[in-house]
Parts: structure tokens; C-alpha cells; sequence
């Protein structure tokens, strides 16, 4: 078993040498070098396109999925083998995309067979891009009180209302989107629906954030028809597809927390700030700050390994994604508050060439997102507490 | 090495769990507090925990035990937290034996089949005063005859009125901050020059202040090399720390157990406190830190048991966010028990008390928060 994986490993870093071109070895240097695919993506570079054909060819844009939809069917420890080993190298991402992390996972559950090999192919390839349509202005964390109605039209549904905070709808394809099937139930009245947001009906317009950048938008639905076999599980029953999803999602934004990035704090100012006589970093009460989130880093990186080795595994608690979200979006935020101190002056750069266009200012705006996406801190831990410790009344 | 327990690890536990449970439940401190006990813990208890086998989980087969890792011992020690049991494994079967197995030689094959049949206890005379520096060792050991003569004195030596013999860190060379010149020797409790003069802590153990008025020793009882114990005492410090972890993550757990099962049961207001958003925020956040912490110990243990070089970094990752959780679950523990988590009678305020000895044990939050900012160069 382990001589097979220490085989794999060695075909891994052989292909991965050969493959994966130096440009891709190199840190993002801003938001829009990743590639998210889609009608209308366009390659930043050739190395780019190079990187990722060569990943779709292999199946290596979703590694751990069956090879008939697209992937190279890894089984988890090989899974892990290649991450360890694009992490080794700075490997870039090939293919960023809501249709792997959300959609993807929930159709691999819940999907017909010929749904499966429509869908997940095109995601493999990153032919579709896909944007989440699951907020709306009035329902944010109480999510399932939404109120976008499909009317039921027989062979089609006719679909009206507003989505909120949808991520890349402006450069989205496709939609999946939780659509009321029935106003006399609640939880069984919803259904997952997925159509083209080239549809008749379709608008978006984008919203400015504090970050200075407009990632996501309304999305207007006005008399959308969407065909009767465009929706995932069962009518009526979409609400147990998005839980499953928001699951994926939240292991996601923690897997991402858990990630490559979390190294000391501190090392990466001890030279912009300069060290004492002593060695130590020159201001005393910022290092000690450092120090406590180091030290919470180096133990949530343990969590995120022993969280992951559980997970795929089965031994997790099936909330503890949500322990995750939770623990990794908070982290994230102290990182990028000592990001700020650390830089002093330098750091509030907001247009200029040495700041790349107050890449870190942006980038500190952007985090405070990211416990707020996706389910809040507040909504985790309400979770943590009913499902996983069991409280009373939550 | 994934990240949970293989299935012989978790026969260990499910062996463990009860035994303790049933043997040194918190009803076993209460008795020897309330008795005042001389001795700090129970030798009866040790000797069912050689019979269990586990003393011996971190001493070579070879040497009667088991050769088992960090990770074994960690299983029992959590147990020992959970219920509070008073008893010497960490500071014997799990600092000492590290010592001595790391050490090798004649000392080693002395004291290391004794830990394992449960016939010696070991204490640790390491720290000179109140914080816990251990570079900073400055007891003096000077050379006489064939072997040494140590004089000075040694503080939070626990266990040190009764041990069977004492690892005592003393300067042969250099200068107090340096790693070098240290050496371990192994003294017998019995030795001329040495008085211990023992004080009942808060969490009802008992640490001495050891003097060591010009005690002779002979040339075999230093454990690995003169002025070069450091190399003994490092897997000392780093076994004592995980261990510690280990340790306080089962008061942790405990405290947070006993918390939880409250939330459920006490009504105010006409409902279960635990309906109360503030408490269910509050207790989500203590579980979450729990689990992180649970995982950087684990993490410590499988790196010392691969002798990683990493594991040292690991380890007080481990001792300071340790430390910082189970602080935060014995506190919150009390406040959310109300005026009851204040009594005597009732458990959680042990619970405090443990975390807070543990805390100091080997180097507090602040000390090893400071050594991962070293170790990153900061
Ligand atoms: C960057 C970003 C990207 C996003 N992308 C998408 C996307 O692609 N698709 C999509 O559908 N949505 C997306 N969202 C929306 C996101 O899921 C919602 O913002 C989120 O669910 C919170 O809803 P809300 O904004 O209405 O806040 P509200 O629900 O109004 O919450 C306001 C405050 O009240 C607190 N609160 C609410 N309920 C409770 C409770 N029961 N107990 C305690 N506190 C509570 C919240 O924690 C929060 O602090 C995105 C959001 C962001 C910021």
C-alpha cells in the first residue's frame, strides 16, 4: 500500500517537473491570474494554458473524481499525494471553479447518471463556469425562507425574483439556484434548479465592495423559463441538495483557511521590521501578538491535516465542516489584521506601483468576507452547538 | 502517519478509559486530599498501573516494557486528566524513562525495568525558580574524587519527598543561559546533603524545594555525558511537555464534559440554560478550540514518535495552546456552573485547579508562545 503510494509520488513529481511550467510555480500577484474557465475565459498567458490543458488531459483539475466524469479517480491518499507534492513545487490551482467545490460534490450525490457525465465533464474541462444563486435581499443567514418563485408551467417552470450577493454572475454561465416550488411548505417546498444565465429574464448588475472591487451582483429573474428536467434530486426536495452543498462549500473555505498560506506570521516581518540585539522582532508587544497566532496557526494547520485524514475517511462529525468554517474564516482575519500592522504606512497604499494597486489593503477588505460567506461565524456556531454538542432549543 | 488513532491505539483506550474511571475517579483525589495524605498519590494505584501495563508503554522491551511512543502514553495521560487521578506516570514513566532510554548506559538499565514493574518513582528537579528556564541552570556539580559534589537548590519538584530517586540538572561547566555544561545526574533520595522540604500546591499535589547541601555522588549516576546532558534532558523537557498537553487536554475535556451535561440539566427562567445563545456561542467557541488543541497534541506525539525534526516547534505549539483552551474551558466551565461552580462539594473548581498547576508545569503559555516565535526566527 505504502510502496504504491511512494511509487505514486515519485510519477507525481516526474509529471509534475515535466508538466507544470515555472510561470505556474510563481504566487498569484493578483485576484485575476486565476483561471476560472467558462464560454468567456480567456488565457492570461500561454504557460497558463499549457498548465491547464495538460491537468485536464490527466484529470488532474478534479483529481479525487471517477475518470468517466472527467477526473483521474485518486483515491483519497492519492489525493493527498498530489496535493503535498503541487504544494511542494507552489503548484498553481489550474482551474478555480464554483461547479468543483460546490456543484460538482452535490451532483456526484444526488445526480442522474446522465446528469453526471453532462455536467461534471463540462466542469472537468472548465467549459461551463457556474455561479451559486442561494441569497437573497431578504433571506441571508435564514436562507430557507427565500421567496424566488417557480411556477409551474408543465413542461417548464417560469421563474421570478431576486438573488443577492451572487458571486460572478456577471461572468457566470450557468446558475444553480434554489427556486420555491411551493408555498405551503417550507423545508420541502424549494428545488434545485440549474439554467443558463443566457436565458430570456436573466439580469445582473454588479455591487462595488469596501475592497474596491465588484465580485459579486444582483440577479434579477423576470418570467425565466427553465425546462422541467433542469433540477437535481427531487422537486420539492432541493433543500437537502443545498445543505449537502453548503457543506462542501464550508470544507472548502476551511480547507482554503488550512492551507499552503499558513506559515508564521512573524517570520515573514522579522525582516521588514528588523530584529534586535537580542533577535527579536523590534516591536515587543506586536511580536507577542504574532507569536499567539502563530501558535494558534501551526495548531489549526494540525486541525486542517487531522480534519482532512477524517473526513475522507468517514470518521468526522458531519457538522465539523462547520467547526472549520468557523475556526479557519476567524484565523484568516487576524492574519490579515497583523498583515496591516506589520506593513504600517506602506500597507494603506491603495493605488500606486509599489503596493500593486494596495494589493494587501484589498486583500485585508476581502478577508473580513470570508466569515460572513458561505454561512456566518455567528450561524456556525449555532450549528456546532445543536448538532455537535447536542444543546437544547438551538 | 494519519491523524487518528489505529485500531491498537484505541483498545488502549477503551482499556484505559474505564480503569481510570474506576480506580482514580475525582472521588480518589478528594480521599487523599481530605485525608491529607503524606505521600501526594496512592502506590497501590501505581502498582495497578504497572500491572496495566502502562508504565512501561514508553520503556524498551528490552527493558521490561512495552516500547511503545508518545502517542500510548498520551491515551492514559488524558485519562489521569480527565479524573484528575494524582500519580507520578508523567513525571516517571514519561519524562524519565525518555531520559534514561535516550540516555542509555548503566543508569538507564537500573531505573528503566524498575518504571516499567512500577517500583520506582522518579521526580524531576529541574527549575531554579518560579518561571521555568531550564537553559538557566546554575546548581553547581564540581568534581570531587571520582565523582561529583552538588550544591544548591531546586524548586516545583514534584513528587520529590517520596521519589525513589530524583534527575537533578546541575552546571559542570559554562554559564547559567547556556545549553552546554549542563549534566544530568541520577541522586538516590537517600543521599547525604540532599532535604526536601515539601508543600501541598494548590491542586492538592505536592512539590518540594529541594536543597542539595555538597551531596556526593559517584561517577555512575550521570545520565548520558558530563557538560553534554543537555542531549538527555532535551527529550526530558519534550517529553514532559507533551505529556503535560496531553495531560491538561483531559482536564480540558473533562471540565467541558461536566459544563455541557450542566447546560442541559439546570433551568432558569423557565428554560435549560444551554437554550441560551450566549452560552451555546460560548460553549461552540470552547469546542472548536478544543478540537484544534486535541489535534497540535496529537501532532506532537506522532512527531516525537518519528523523531521529526519538527516535532519541537510541535511541541510547544502544543504546551501553549493547550494551555490557553483548557484555561479558557475551566473558566468558562465555573461561570456557566453559576454560584455552585464556586463550592468546594462540587467538582469543576478541581478542574481549575489542575489546569492551573499543568499550565506552570514545564513552561507556561507565555514561555512557549516566546520559543515558537524564536523558532521561526523572530
Ligand atoms: C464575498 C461574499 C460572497 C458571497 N457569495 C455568494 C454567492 O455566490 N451566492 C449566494 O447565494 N450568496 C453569497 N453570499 C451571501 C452570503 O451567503 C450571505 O451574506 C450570508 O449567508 C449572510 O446573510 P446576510 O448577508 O443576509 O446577513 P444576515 O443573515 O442578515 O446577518 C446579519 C448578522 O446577523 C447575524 N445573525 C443572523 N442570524 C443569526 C442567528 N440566528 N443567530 C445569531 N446571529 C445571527 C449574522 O451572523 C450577521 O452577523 C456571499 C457573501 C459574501 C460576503
Amino acid at each position: 500500500m505504502s510502496d504504491n503510494l511512494e511509487s505514486f509520488r515519485r510519477e507525481t513529481r516526474a509529471w509534475l517537473e515535466a508538466n507544470c511550467p515555472a510561470e505556474m510555480r510563481e504566487p498569484l500577484k493578483s485576484e485575476d491570474d486565476t483561471y476560472w474557465g467558462g464560454r468567456k475565459a480567456e488565457f492570461k498567458s500561454p504557460a497558463q494554458k499549457a498548465w491547464f490543458e495538460a491537468c485536464v488531459a490527466k484529470g488532474y483539475t478534479v483529481p479525487d473524481w471517477p475518470k468517466e466524469y472527467g477526473g483521474a479517480g485518486l483515491s483519497a491518499a492519492e489525493t493527498k499525494v498530489l496535493r503535498e507534492e503541487m504544494a511542494r513545487i507552489n503548484a498553481r490551482s489550474p482551474l478555480s471553479s464554483f461547479g468543483i467545490w460546490m456543484l460538482g460534490p452535490a451532483l456526484l450525490h444526488f445526480g442522474t447518471e446522465e446528469q453526471k457525465r453532462h455536467y461534471l465533464n463540462q466542469i472537468a474541462r472548465g467549459e461551463i463556469r457556474w455561479c451559486q444563486g442561494y441569497s437573497e435581499p431578504g433571506s441571508g443567514s435564514d436562507l430557507v425562507s427565500l421567496q424566488t418563485f417557480g411556477e409551474d408551467k408543465g413542461d417548464h417552470w417560469v421563474v421570478n425574483g431576486q438573488k443577492i450577493w451572487t458571486s460572478y454572475a456577471d461572468k457566470a454561465d450557468w446558475i444553480f439556484c434554489l427556486v420555491r416550488t411551493d408555498k405551503s411548505n417550507k423545508y420541502q417546498g424549494i428545488t434545485f434548479m440549474l439554467f443558463d444565465m443566457e436565458s430570456a429574464g436573466v439580469t445582473t448588475k454588479p455591487i462595488l465592495l469596501i475592497s474596491g472591487n465588484s465580485p459579486f451582483c444582483e440577479t434579477f429573474f423576470d418570467n425565466v423559463k427553465v425546462p422541467k428536467d433542469q433540477y437535481v434530486g427531487e422537486i420539492n426536495r432541493g433543500w437537502d441538495v443545498a445543505k449537502y452543498l453548503l457543506g462542501h462549500e464550508r470544507e472548502m473555505i476551511s480547507a482554503n483557511g488550512a492551507g499552503a498560506d499558513m506559515v508564521s506570521a512573524g517570520a515573514l516581518y522579522a525582516k521588514s521590521l528588523g530584529l534586535n540585539a537580542a533577535g527579536e522582532l523590534d516591536d515587543p508587544i506586536l511580536r507577542a501578538e504574532m507569536a499567539k497566532f502563530d501558535v494558534d496557526v501551526f495548531a489549526f494547520r494540525a486541525m486542517g491535516e487531522r480534519f482532512m485524514d477524517m473526513w475522507k475517511t468517514g470518521r468526522a462529525h458531519p457538522a465539523s465542516s462547520n467547526m472549520m468554517k468557523y475556526a479557519g474564516t476567524e484565523l484568516n482575519k487576524r492574519r490579515f489584521e497583523l498583515v496591516m500592522s506589520g506593513s504600517g504606512s506602506d500597507g494603506l497604499e491603495w493605488e500606486s506601483e509599489e503596493s500593486r494597486q494596495g494589493a494587501s489593503a484589498r486583500a485585508w477588505l476581502r478577508t473580513k468576507a470570508n466569515s460572513i460567506e458561505g454561512g456566518t461565524s455567528e450561524v456556525m456556531l449555532n450549528v456546532v452547538a445543536k448538532r455537535i454538542l447536542d444543546l437544547p432549543g438551538a | 502517519m494519519p491523524m487518528y488513532h489505529t485500531d491498537d491505539q484505541a483498545m488502549l483506550k477503551d482499556s484505559a478509559s474505564p480503569f481510570i474511571a474506576e480506580a482514580g475517579p475525582v472521588a480518589h483525589l478528594r480521599s487523599l486530599r481530605d485525608s491529607n495524605d503524606p505521600t501526594g498519590f496512592s502506590r497501590d494505584l501505581w502498582k495497578q498501573f504497572a500491572e496495566m501495563g502502562f508504565t512501561g508503554i514508553l520503556v524498551p522491551e528490552d527493558k521490561g516494557g512495552l516500547g511503545l511512543g508518545h502517542v500510548e502514553a498520551g491515551i492514559v495521560l488524558e485519562e489521569i486528566g480527565r479524573n484528575l487521578t494524582p500519580s507520578p506516570f508523567l513525571t516517571t514513566a514519561v519524562a524519565a524513562a525518555s531520559a534514561l532510554k535516550a540516555a542509555g548506559g548503566a543508569v538507564a538499565d537500573e531505573w528503566l525495568p524498575r518504571i516499567a514493574a512500577g517500583d520506582a518513582v522518579i521526580a524531576l528537579a529541574i527549575d531554579e525558580s518560579q518561571r521555568h528556564r531550564p537553559e538557566r541552570v546554575a546548581l553547581k556539580a564540581e568534581r570531587s574524587g571520582n565523582g561529583f559534589r552538588l550544591s544548591g537548590t531546586k524548586t516545583f519538584v514534584l513528587n520529590g519527598h517520596v521519589a525513589d530517586m530524583l534527575l537533578v540538572a546541575a552546571r559542570t561547566a559554562g554559564a547559567a543561559g547556556e545549553e552546554s555544561g549542563i549534566t544530568l545526574f541520577a541522586v538516590p533520595r537517600d543521599a547525604a546533603g540532599l532535604s526536601a522540604d515539601p508543600r501541598r500546591l494548590v491542586d492538592s499535589s505536592i512539590a518540594s524545594k529541594l536543597t542539595l547541601d555538597g551531596v556526593e555522588v559517584t561517577a555512575d549516576a550521570v545520565v548520558g555525558e558530563v557538560d553534554a546532558g543537555w542531549s538527555a534532558l532535551k527529550p526530558l523537557l519534550a517529553a514532559a511537555r507533551t505529556g503535560a498537553s496531553a495531560e491538561l487536554l483531559g482536564v480540558g475535556q473533562g471540565a467541558m464534559d461536566m459544563t455541557m451535561t450542566y447546560l442541559k440539566q439546570r433551568k432558569q427562567f423557565g428554560r435549560l440554560i444551554g437554550e441560551f445563545q450566549s452560552l451555546q456561542h460560548r460553549a461552540a467557541h470552547l469546542y472548536s478550540e478544543m478540537e484544534i488543541a486535541r489535534s497540535c497534541v496529537m501532532k506532537a506525539q506522532q512527531l516525537l514518535d518519528e523523531g521529526n525534526d519538527g516535532a519541537e516547534l510541535m511541541v510547544s505549539v502544543a504546551k501553549a495552546k493547550v494551555g490557553q483552551t483548557t484555561n479558557l474551558a475551566v473558566r468558562e466551565g465555573v461561570q456557566m456552573h453559576g454560584g455552585i461552580g464556586m463550592t468546594d462539594e462540587y467538582d469543576i473548581g478541581l478542574y481549575m485547579k489542575r489546569d492551573r498547576a499543568l499550565a506552570e508545569f514545564m513552561g507556561d503559555v507565555n514561555y512557549h508562545t516566546d520559543r515558537v516565535a524564536r523558532m521561526n526566527g523572530y
